[in-house]
């Protein structure tokens, strides 16, 4: 760590872990649903576990995102944080309208509108804090004494999270409008904006574990945010194909959600070329493990699985189907939620001094959190098809499809078992590291001369 | 070979280009396209009552609509015209709350009036042309 405001970092980490965890206890409570024992029905009906489960996940990694940026920027820029006091308030704030939110969800205080539950009072709270957060980065890089390309690609990321937020909160009457407009927030910001956060996130990743040179990595981090955009923009269509748009979407979304996946093969490419390229010795092997990881399963999640249903003539069978959730699991946790654990991995040793490279708790966890969520991923494409041969093309009625499907959530919830395991074990890691230290300041340059 | 100033033209040349065809087809959806495919003319103030409730109540917590929602109840873009009116009043506030084949909802306690108002909100999503979706199942007997 080179100045002593980035373990700021470490509250916005350990806040993530926090509701990591909170999000999968949700995501069994939904299994066991699914599979015909809805024991906390009165208490925690589905919606309420569905709503809570996707916003813990949007509230965790968005706190990864922040806590990479305080992290990432003052390295970046060469100077401490513009200011420390305001960071700290910002995630006060930032976690008390979280919990608020979760505790809300439970009372019904809500919108029913998919990812966008939080009700709008809090939607200003969260803008407010977002602007808070935005300057603090902003003015860090404003008085700092180097600009980079990775620091500006991942602050033009966060800058429009916030500004495409807004479009999510107008009201209208007519609920194909909303879901139009509420894609501009959804798929803008995870198949676009969020990619150059996550192209951010990766380039400084690869600058420090592989030591290639920044120009030529921060030359294809242009590359593949092109690439993003160039499809992504346009990809949005896919989310109107059904839902009262005019039928022109059908061919524009699919010409260019068919593309989405090359601007994730870019990322994959980028990510083991820059690897190959580069100095092998670097010794913290997870951080390498998770950067690598998350280049790969996004491919896999966002790119592959995406494309297996996103074009239109498939799309009419699989839209609202489980085929949905097999694609958004692998998705989110390829691409985002590897991307923060692997900025945890790497950052965390740095900021308290203790130097957990290699350990077996780590390298279990990221193999059993992989295979298990792999395993998942299985287990909802193989209820998906069978829901969607069933019911969308046989005609069966809903509920006997149902229940043709127990079995499958049955593996769905073993292999979650798995997964969970290898996150308990990552958090095990996390504690183990203890708080950040100021003994760690200056350790990065003793680590970058072992990779030297 | 690429240099870095090119690679830069081409990502903010890209976008740009890109999010200005989107902008432009984003408000020919919304001004032309959404409201004819809808019928928004059709939209009344009792519908708007239905879709609040709709959100209100966060339906799609567990159904879909438009096939957009959870997945754990049915998809009801066209339960309007597959029930009908008098299903929908009696599922709303079920004595012990709906559970066909063991899965359930929740029991609600609506007045008969926003009963009125959902059973309006799904007669005009009934209406919706969607593109051809929820297709016919091709192989239904």
């Amino acid at each position: 760590m080179k100045f002593k405001s980035q373990k700021i970092a470490y509250y916005f980490f350990a806040l993530s872990m926090l509701l990591l965890i909170l999000q999968i206890v949700y995501g069994f409570i939904m299994g066991f649903a699914h599979m015909g024992y809805d024991v906390l029905h009165d208490f925690i009906p589905f919606n309420v576990a569905v709503t809570t489960h996707k916003n813990l996940l949007v509230v965790w990694l968005l706190s990864g995102f922040m806590g990479a940026a305080y992290y990432i920027i003052p390295d970046e820029a060469d100077t401490e944080l513009y200011s420390v006091p305001l960071a700290l308030i910002q995630f006060v704030s930032f976690a008390i309208v979280g919990v608020v939110a979760v505790i809300g969800f439970h009372m019904h205080w809500w919108e029913g509108r998919k990812f966008l539950e939080i009700p709008r009072p809090l939607d200003w709270l969260v803008a407010l804090n977002v602007i808070l957060f935005l300057a603090n980065i902003l003015l860090t890089q404003i008085k700092g004494k180097k600009s980079s390309t990775t620091a500006w690609v991942l602050t033009m990321g966060l800058v429009f999270i916030a500004l495409l937020y807004l479009p999510g909160m107008i009201y209208f009457e007519n609920i194909s409008v909303d879901s139009f407009l509420r894609w501009w927030v959804v798929h803008l910001w995870v198949e676009g904006v969020w990619e150059l956060v996550m192209g951010g996130i990766l380039s400084y990743l690869l600058i420090k574990l592989t030591g290639v040179d920044r120009e030529v990595i921060e030359k294809w981090l242009y590359v593949i945010v092109g690439l993003t955009f160039l499809s992504g923009i346009l990809g949005t269509g896919h989310h109107y194909y059904y839902t009262g748009g005019p039928n022109y979407w059908l061919m524009i979304g699919g010409i260019f959600s068919a593309l989405e996946p090359v601007a994730f093969l870019g990322m994959t490419i980028f990510a083991v070329q820059m690897y190959r390229k580069g100095n092998k010795n670097h010794p913290n092997k997870l951080a390498l493990f998770w950067t690598l990881s998350t280049a790969i399963v996004s491919f896999l999640g966002a790119g592959v699985l995406g494309l297996a249903h996103t074009l239109p003539a498939v799309n009419l069978y699989t839209h609202g189907t489980l085929v949905t959730a097999m694609h958004g699991h692998l998705a989110f946790w390829g691409a985002y939620a590897s991307l923060v654990l692997a900025i945890i991995s790497y950052s965390m040793p740095l900021m308290t001094g203790r130097k957990l490279f290699d350990t077996r708790n780590g390298n279990l966890a990221f193999w059993l959190s992989n295979i298990g969520m792999l395993c998942m991923t299985a287990a909802f494409g193989v209820a998906g098809v069978g829901q969607v041969y069933l019911e969308r093309i046989v005609g069966l009625d809903f509920m006997v499809v149902a229940q043709e499907l127990h079995v499958h959530f049955f593996v769905l919830i073993l292999s979650a078992t798995v997964f969970t395991v290898g996150i308990l074990l990552y958090i095990i890691d996390f504690m183990k590291h203890g708080l950040p230290s100021e003994e760690a300041l200056g350790t990065e340059e003793s680590f970058e001369a072992v990779a030297g | 070979m690429l240099s870095k100033r090119q690679a830069k033209i081409f990502f903010l040349g890209g976008t740009i280009f890109f999010a200005v065809i989107f902008l432009a087809l984003s408000v020919d959806s919304l001004l032309n396209g959404i409201p004819k495919n809808t019928n928004a003319h059709l939209l009344t103030e009792q519908v708007a009552r239905g879709k609040y409730l709709w959100e209100r109540n966060n339906c799609m917590g567990c159904h879909t609509i438009m096939g957009e929602g959870a997945y754990y109840a049915p998809e009801l873009t066209r339960v309007y015209s597959r029930r009908g009116p008098d299903y929908i009043r009696t599922v709303l506030n079920f004595e012990g709350g709906w559970g066909p084949r063991g899965r359930k909802m929740v029991q609600y306690n609506f007045s008969d009036n926003e009963k009125e108002d959902i059973v309006a909100f799904f007669e005009w999503v009934n209406k919706m042309d969607l593109n051809g979706f929820p297709a016919d199942p091709p192989l239904k007997q």
